[in-house]
């Protein structure tokens, strides 16, 4: 039995205008089932992923965000998003999905995935990891 | 040492294959196994046979078979991003009522969990990309 | 960790966010069309003071790009030694 890797899927992509952050979650469902030590880190960009309201029916594709909210059954609960690139973005966690997962040791109580994270934090973050995935 | 190497983009478009094909055939010089070559995203367009690039220029989709073949390697293209992008083997022409298949030799099409797996498996995954 | 950079300098930010994420003993690798920020003279050089960088030699050649013309103290590696790169660092990002 291997030993259990800390992985990390770096976001850096808006949705929609490129294929990149649907498909990257779609790498963290399938890889949920491998057991690993999960995080994810939305920078850039990349924030754009889990903001509310999107509507896509105006553009005929399929508006894939609500996926965003399973990520906590899925046992994705380190979900970092860096500070500066919300603030450089004009945004705040209050325009961004609320996602949590349910703590089964504590009874199932809900509790926050989403940490908010200054960059240098996020460097230490990083520094913790075994692998990245990059789209 | 192990390697996974995951190849975003298709052939041509962009550098990444050309940069993932020397980094993998250097690292088997080297004396080094690769685990796995995984192609996400457009990068399933590599494993396409029906390419007729220019005579004077790369191959990009034959030589990721010769290398393929001469390394015994794993060319594994992503089954849900092949689906999107038509790339069709025959289980997926069977599966999903296509009238012809278009795989490459040497790759064969199966799950994002290969992709895990080789990352859980390798020493280095090394991501070319766009 | 070894950040690797394959965008322009001048075309996408790439490069300045992996910069942003240097962290003590870290290495950039310059491929593709990312070595043209270890060009002297361009503007894009001095977002890689105080990093160690490292160019491949088949990238800027097929540039044009002659070793003369880099900034000082860049290694020009081959691909060789960008395995050697991979496997001398656990941690390895690509910035697409």
């Amino acid at each position: 039995m291997s030993k259990v890797k800390k992985f990390m899927y770096v976001n850096r992509r808006a949705p929609y205008g490129t294929i990149y952050a649907w498909e990257s979650l779609e790498v963290v469902l399938i890889g949920a089932a491998f057991e690993q030590d999960v995080s994810m880190a939305f920078i850039g960009d990349g924030v754009y992923q889990l903001t509310k309201g999107q509507d896509t029916t105006g553009l005929e594709m399929k508006n894939f965000s609500p996926t965003y909210s399973a990520l906590g059954d899925y046992e994705v609960t380190k979900i970092y998003i860096e500070k500066e690139s919300l603030e450089e973005r004009g945004l705040t966690l209050d325009d961004l999905q609320h996602l949590t997962w349910e703590d089964e040791d504590e009874d199932w109580a809900e509790k926050d995935s989403i940490k908010l994270v200054s960059r240098a934090e996020m460097v230490k973050v990083f520094a913790d990891q075994d692998v990245f995935f990059n789209f | 040492m192990k390697f996974t190497i995951q190849v975003n983009e298709g052939p041509y478009q962009h550098q990444a294959t050309d940069s993932a094909y020397l980094f993998t055939k250097a690292a088997l010089e080297k004396g080094h196994e690769i685990f796995r070559v995984f192609f996400y995203h457009d990068g399933v367009n590599n494993g396409t046979r029906l390419t007729t690039p220019p005579q004077d220029d790369r191959n990009i989709v034959k030589r990721w078979s010769e290398l393929g073949a001469e390394h015994d390697l794993d060319l594994v293209i992503c089954v849900a991003a092949a689906q999107r992008r038509g790339i069709v083997d025959d289980g997926e022409a069977e599966r999903n009522g296509k009238d012809a298949t278009n795989i490459a030799e040497g790759f064969r099409i199966s799950g994002l969990g290969q992709l895990v797996e080789g990352a859980i498996q390798s020493d280095r995954l090394v991501v070319f990309g766009d | 960790m070894l950040h690797i950079v394959n965008k322009s300098s001048y075309d996408r930010n790439s490069l300045d966010v992996a910069v942003s994420y240097k962290a003590d003993g870290d290495i950039f690798l310059l491929i593709e069309d990312g070595v043209y920020a270890a060009m002297k003279g361009g503007a894009a050089a001095s977002k890689l003071d105080g990093c160690t960088v490292s160019v491949l030699g088949a990238d800027i050649a097929a540039r044009g790009i002659a070793e003369d013309k880099l900034i000082d103290g860049v290694s020009v590696i081959d691909y060789a030694g960008f395995v050697d790169l991979v496997e001398a660092n656990e941690k390895v990002q690509s910035w697409l």
